[in-house]
């Protein structure tokens, strides 16, 4: 047995900081209280002791004042702790524009990731220090949650689904990865390292990795076998409309309803054709479900998220 | 307030028990037909909002879904069928307005009202239920039953929307059937004279039970049978 | 304590009438109370041992007691168990049963013979719940997320989901039977301020039951439809969203915790104002925060959900109205602190088990106000923070109380004192065993230790081991409190009807234990509750 032990979580990302600062001062605040009231307690049982069998207490009913009081400063103190939590939150929700992209794929019982270049892992995440990472996330079967302490992130791996988290890792070393959502009888098993390392040990390591393709030349090559190109011409010619630029643009469906593209719908157009048809176009699409895996389909995504439309004036996608 | 003893114990004043003749059908822990009345009443609306927050989860998961997938929610629509659905609904208020005629029967004391109208109640209740099964047994031959025959050239979330019409439908036909089994324990009883201006209780709670069945179902028929015509469209 | 001579009461309702069948076809609300704390107490011990089970196997960093599945399933069976079959019971089946109809100065409640259905369903449940256990047990966690519940556990979970589906029912009819009895069976002069606040807590208690258990129902059919019947409601595949089925889960489950603590809060307030000998410190506050705490309840499901994948903007609104939930629990607790200046304290047994439950509860309360901040809860959710947390409520708060309750009212309930040093020391044996169990997990949590795992990493055994040495400490105050309960029931003092002098009608107005019936004459109530200012005080 070890004979001494952390307290805390390595402090290896940006937010990190700020998140141990946010715990402690909700500790310092909770302790104070808890302090107080105890000790006021304490205090009463042994001041107002009963001292015969027979006595009673005072006629005392109450105080509106009092009551008011302390409803009031753990309202007012609930509220700060909402507003620097909900600021974090949403900190931790937008990933900055530069972010590197890394693919995950959560199995049981396994993290399958995949790097932009190629380079895929299996239950190893290598990162570099200092650029923002934007991970992707998907699962293959049950819910999983990709959970890295050091970080201070955590995201929900949901079939059907596709979810992100995102960090900018500050010191090199080894760190855990847990999944954090049950998933059935490896769960504890399933669980990996990050390595962090300097910019330039990340390209060595990258150069030296076998590389399968990138993701974005996986995805074009299933483009390509999967017949996507027969319908989604790059001009309005095919039966399927065009998909240059349309990543980050507004779409108007059959119905009238206007949804933005982003990764999910991508997502479901593979999987679920029928749900969303886009407007002037029939519902001919058929479904890849049981074609594509996870991974297949984030390939895809990050290809479909490379096409630009030709004029520059067309000013729709990144 | 009565006058009250002062007693050992200050503050709870006590009166001799009272002696009064209580009716046959009051229960001992009640201390009026009025109390026991308004306790079953007030008992029986209280379970109907536990039967609302009930139904109330399907209703959500038919929500959340007809919003994502209003085509293939439409296209399960027009699968269905609106003449068996309209005529059941056609019996469920008729026999919403038989049971009406029986608790009415049963507070001012005509038995031949009661028994005739609990007998229609209860007859109309096993029409819709036939009715039901000819639906069902006309799904099974058309291959809309999920994990079960479910085509697959329909679009795949046209099988939710099977789903939740069996589910839904299935769940409301269970509560017809506990309906009508309270209807033939309440047949029994006024046949036997139990029930009269001093002593309705059980029938009103009746009623008011078999009223909320029929209501749950005035709100299945139009999402799951008229929705179809309503968003416009025929099937995938 | 005590100044007359004190004889065995005539005619309680423990002794007429005889004989099993006139148990287990009764009507009296009383004897419905004792069935279900003898059915209770058989489902805590048996979740008690899974526990144990737990904690052994977690006392090394590898998973070399039982295999993972088998782990998998302790850790499920304990949450289904201890939940479903204890804690939702607990204070509202027995004290709540037992006492309801005395403090509203009624003969029985509304319905008595639903009572008895309530228990009978209890038990029915329970047995499917066994059956369960011996045919494959249950992996998928108490939550029963989806797709692992539909379609990767081989386990038995449809005869799991009925069983806490059947429970839920039981439950449903009692809050029922409150809710009618309360509003309908007060006695004249009791109006709604003049109730004992265990009345209020009861009552709010009984909304959240009846709005909130017919959906777990349903979500738990929709469970059972999909994995038995193959209907698809939350498969990925077919276009249905796993996290479907966690919003209709944690609509009820969530305010299930306020069904969990509110009774709990009320026996508080009783043993505070009886312990201190004076009105409740802002009575009708304390009244209203129960009923806030019911309605708040309902609205801040989401708060489990915060990295499943749910909208930030729910999240936002989620955690708000969670910090404001927080605000009720505050003012009950600054309350009762407030009842006891200058009152007239005793340290008998029942206190020691209040002021534990203030503590445990204090912990357990703040805490959770670190799992509704947004952002830190990216950090701590899905670990033994999350555990530690629930279990001081769950545990130090409601179960404290649970046994306060127990004790202060068990000569009143059986007719017997039960030793005293043995319940301080029981208490005090919780109390340390239960810190020691769970504060370790707090820090386990922040370093990252997830939930639900049966093998970790080598640098977090040694708080693993402290919580292990706690919950053995932990199981033997339990165990004492169980030994010496049993044994007062035989050989306990006889005990008077009033002995800690307390007002209120069960104490002024009944005997220990009560007739049948409870009141020898009907009641009239001209005073409001705890007005110990007012009168004498008088034992016996």
């Amino acid at each position: 047995m070890p004979t001494h032990f952390p307290l805390f979580p390595p402090t290896a990302s940006t937010v990190a900081v700020e998140m141990d600062l946010l715990y402690l001062f909700i500790t310092a605040v909770c302790a104070f209280f808890a302090i107080l009231v105890v000790a006021v307690i304490a205090f009463f049982t042994i001041k107002y002791r009963r001292r015969t069998p027979d006595a009673v207490g005072a006629d005392i009913h109450g105080s509106l004042m009092l009551e008011l009081t302390w409803t009031f400063i753990p309202f007012v103190l609930s509220m700060v702790m909402f507003g620097w939590g909900a600021s974090l939150f949403f900190r931790l929700a937008s990933p900055p524009a530069n972010a590197m992209e890394l693919f995950v794929v959560g199995k049981q019982w396994m993290w399958k990731v995949q790097h932009p270049e190629g380079v895929r892992e299996i239950n190893e995440m290598h990162v570099p220090i200092g650029r923002p990472v934007r991970v992707t996330l998907g699962s293959e079967d049950v819910l999983h949650d990709y959970f890295i302490p050091a970080f201070r992130v955590k995201m929900d791996a949901v079939p059907g689904k596709v979810t992100t988290l995102w960090f900018e890792a500050t010191e090199v070393g080894t760190y855990h990865i847990f999944c954090a959502e049950y998933c059935g009888t490896k769960h504890s098993g399933m669980i990996g390292q990050v390595i962090v390392m300097t910019p330039q040990d990340y390209e060595a390591w990258l150069a030296g990795g076998k590389s399968t393709g990138t993701a974005v030349q996986n995805g074009e090559r299933l483009f390509t076998d999967l017949a996507c190109v027969t319908c989604h011409k790059p001009d309005s010619t095919g039966r399927g409309p065009s998909l240059l630029g349309v990543f980050g643009s507004t779409v108007t469906l059959t119905d009238g309803r206007k949804v933005v593209a982003d990764e999910n719908y991508l997502r479901e157009s593979i999987m679920n054709s029928q749900a969303k048809i886009v407007a002037g176009y029939q519902g001919i699409m058929p479904t890849f479900q049981g074609m594509v895996t996870e991974e297949n389909l984030l390939q895809l995504i990050a290809y479909i998220k490379t096409l630009k439309p030709a004029a520059p004036a067309g000013g729709q996608g990144k | 307030m009565a006058d009250v003893h002062a007693s050992t114990a200050a503050g709870t004043g006590v009166v001799a028990h009272d002696v009064h003749a209580h009716h046959p059908r009051q229960q001992h822990h009640f201390y009026s037909m009025d109390q026991q009345l308004e306790a079953s009443t007030l008992g029986m609306w209280v379970f109907l909002v536990t039967e609302i927050m009930f139904f109330g989860g399907l209703f959500m998961a038919y929500l959340l879904y007809r919003y994502w997938y209003p085509e293939a929610w439409a296209a399960g629509s027009n699968h269905l069928n609106v003449l068996m659905g309209g005529l059941n609904t056609a019996v469920l208020i008729c026999s919403s307005l038989t049971m009406a005629l029986a608790v009415r029967s049963a507070q001012v004391g005509s038995r031949m009202g009661q028994v005739v109208n609990l007998i229609l109640t209860i007859l109309l209740g096993a029409t819709f239920l036939v009715v039901k099964y000819f639906e069902y047994a006309e799904k099974f031959k058309h291959h809309l039953v999920p994990g079960v025959n479910f085509d697959p050239a329909l679009p795949r979330p046209e099988q939710l929307f099977f789903s939740l019409y069996f589910i839904m439908t299935g769940i409301h036909a269970l509560h017809m059937v506990i309906g009508i089994g309270i209807m033939l324990v309440m047949l029994v009883w006024a046949a036997r004279g139990r029930f009269g201006p001093s002593y309705y209780g059980p029938v009103e709670v009746s009623g008011l039970y078999w009223h909320f069945v029929d209501i749950v179902w005035i709100f299945l028929f139009p999402l799951l049978y008229l929705l179809g015509a309503h968003l416009g469209h025929g099937g995938a | 304590m005590t100044t007359a001579p004190v004889q065995e009461p005539r005619n309680s309702y423990l002794d007429a009438p005889h004989g099993i069948a006139s148990w287990l076809l009764t009507k009296d609300h009383k004897r419905i109370a004792m069935l279900y704390l003898i059915s209770i107490t058989i489902f805590f011990a048996i979740g008690g041992l899974f526990a144990l089970g737990i904690r052994l196997e977690l006392l090394t960093p590898k998973g070399d007691l039982v295999p993972g599945d088998t782990y998998n399933k302790l850790f499920t069976l304990h949450g289904v168990i201890m939940i479903f079959f204890f804690l939702i019971p607990s204070i509202p089946a027995t004290l709540g049963n037992f006492f309801v109809p005395i403090m509203v100065g009624a003969k029985d409640l509304a319905f008595p013979r639903i009572n008895l259905l309530s228990w009978y369903l209890y038990v029915i449940g329970g047995i499917i719940a066994l059956a369960a256990v011996a045919g494959g047990g249950l992996d998928t966690g108490w939550t029963f997320y989806t797709p692992y519940s539909t379609q990767a556990s081989q386990t038995s979970v449809t005869l799991a989901a009925m069983a806490a589906f059947t429970a839920g029912f039981s439950s449903i009819l009692t809050g029922f039977n409150f809710i009618v009895t309360i509003h309908r069976m007060r006695a004249p002069g009791l109006t709604w301020f003049r109730l004992p606040l265990f009345i209020w807590a009861q009552y709010a208690t009984s909304l959240v039951m009846i709005l909130g258990t017919p959906v777990i129902a349903i979500t738990l059919t929709l469970l059972m439809a999909e994995r038995s019947l193959g209907f698809p409601i939350f498969d990925p595949k077919i276009g249905g969203d796993p996290v479907l089925f966690q919003h209709l889960f944690w609509f009820y489950s969530h305010p299930a915790v306020y069904i969990m603590i509110l009774p709990g809060m009320g026996v508080v307030s009783e043993l505070v104002a009886s312990i201190s000998r004076k009105q409740i410190f802002g009575y009708a506050f304390v009244a209203f925060s129960s009923l806030a705490i019911a309605i708040l309840g309902f609205l801040v499901w989401g708060h489990h959900l915060f990295v499943s994948s749910q909208s930030i903007y729910a999240g936002l609104v989620f955690s708000i109205i969670t910090m404001l939930v927080a605000v009720p629990s505050a003012v009950k607790t600054f309350n009762w602190a407030a009842t006891m200046y200058k009152g007239a304290i005793t340290w008998e047994s029942p206190t020691y088990w209040v002021i534990g439950f203030m503590g445990l509860f204090l912990i357990g309360g703040l805490t959770g106000l670190f799992l509704a901040t947004l952002g830190l809860d990216i950090h701590l959710t899905d670990t033994y923070f999350v555990v530690a947390h629930f279990h001081y409520i769950m545990v130090g708060g409601a179960i404290m109380a649970f046994l306060g309750g127990l004790h202060f009212w068990w000569p009143k309930m059986t007719g017997r004192m039960y030793p005293e040093p043995l319940a301080k020391a029981s208490a005090i044996l919780v109390f340390v065993g239960f810190n020691l169990t769970f504060f370790p997990q707090f820090l386990l949590g922040y370093l990252g230790m997830p939930r639900r795992y049966h093998e970790y990493p080598p640098e977090f055994q040694v708080l693993n081991v402290a919580s292990t040495g706690g919950a053995t400490i932990l199981g033997l105050g339990y165990g004492l409190c169980l030994v010496y309960l049993l044994w007062s029931l035989k050989k306990g003092q006889i005990a008077p009807a009033n002995p800690w002098g307390a007002k209120g009608l069960e104490w002024e107005k009944t005997q220990s234990p009560p007739t049948t019936f409870n009141f020898d004459e009907d009641v009239i109530v001209t005073e409001p509750a705890y007005n110990y200012a007012g009168t004498k005080v008088h034992h016996g």
